[in-house]
């Protein structure tokens, strides 16, 4: 009985949206066809075609020089570029969620221990595995204003490596202390271009760097420098935090 | 109604497949089932973000919605059956 009335609301409220969406009172759709939005009105044409502080030609892929923001990826252009600030600001939140996990896991600890001890080909073949996989990690924030991906996606890569590491060898353990080093140098170092575009063009986290040709691998400025750190500070908070999972406090 | 094709499909596929692992989610008797299902949704999620083209939350979503949620969860769940089993 209790399932059937959770069931009806639930209903009731999918319905609720889904008319509410799809027949307005106007006559027109309140949430258009996926595909038929016209964009020339909206602010993320001016991102698309790089011309948010003025009019500007097409920007060509591998032609281009100079453009507003040099990323051939849009989405990157727009995260990293025209608001970097709310990418700070997301860090952030990871910064404060880790040091959550932190306050709350922390102190002395030991590895938890599993019911089988991981057997010898697990344990070496996770470590050809791990190579791999950072260096898939670098690769998607190293490309991130090229093709999809960035700074979020590859440290979690990297993070996730290192989870394939305690999840095969029932002893191994990062180095909290170089993990500290990583994140705070990264997360400095972060700001600290930013004020260096405050200083240089006037505006936090200003691209004061050339932006030479969309697509090239060496372009966009600052953005492949700052999606380098943000992966470093994501991978080193996320596995500062599994390690805090993959452990248990030691007995007094 | 115009006639359907393949990428229609798919995505009813794809609706259908999340709602049934969400009521799986829901309403399964052991933990660790429901820990799979959220896994399996993340993981037809993602097909749901390349349909609509958006590969860069895709990515992210495969790799901490599907990944690093997953094992933490798993971990999370190892480690309260241990103190359960002292009692």
């Amino acid at each position: 009985m209790k399932k059937f009335i959770s069931l009806l609301l639930i209903a009731c409220l999918g319905a609720f949206i889904f008319i509410s969406l799809y027949f307005p009172g106007g006559g027109t759709l309140a949430f258009p066809y996926y595909g038929d939005v016209d964009l020339n009105g909206r602010v993320s044409q001016a991102y698309i075609d790089k011309s948010v502080n003025g009019p500007n030609d097409v920007v060509v892929y591998g032609e281009s020089t100079d453009e507003e923001s040099g990323s051939a990826n849009m989405v990157t252009s727009i995260v990293v570029d025209y608001r970097s600030f709310d990418t700070l600001g997301e860090v952030t939140v990871l910064l404060v969620s880790t040091l959550g996990v932190g306050i709350l896991l922390g102190g002395k600890r030991k590895r938890l221990e599993y019911k089988h001890a991981p057997n010898f080909i697990l344990k070496h073949g996770a470590r050809l595995t791990f190579g791999l996989l950072v260096v898939f990690g670098v690769y998607m924030f190293a490309h991130g204003h090229l093709t999809p991906g960035g700074g979020f996606p590859g440290g979690s890569i990297i993070a996730a490596a290192i989870l394939l590491l305690y999840l095969a060898d029932d002893e191994f353990r990062v180095k909290l202390a170089g993990i500290k080093i990583a994140e705070g140098t990264a997360g400095s170092l972060y700001v600290i271009i930013g004020l260096a575009g405050l200083a240089t063009g006037g505006y936090f986290l200003y691209n004061f760097l050339p932006n030479g040709t969309v697509g090239k691998l060496f372009s966009a400025g600052i953005i492949p420098i700052v999606y380098a750190l943000i992966g470093l500070k994501v991978g080193s908070e996320i596995s500062g935090a599994i390690d805090g999972f993959a452990t248990e406090e030691v007995a007094e | 109604m115009t006639a359907m094709n393949v990428s229609d499909i798919i995505e009813i596929v794809i609706g259908v497949l999340m709602t049934l692992f969400a009521v799986v989610t829901l309403f399964s008797r052991k933990i660790f089932t429901a820990v799979i299902g959220l896994s399996i949704i993340s993981l037809v999620a993602v097909v749901a973000f390349i349909m609509m083209q958006a590969p860069d939350v895709a990515i992210t979503e495969a790799v901490i919605g599907s990944g690093l949620v997953t094992a933490l969860f798993v971990f999370t769940l190892h480690a309260g059956k241990e103190e359960g089993e002292k009692k």
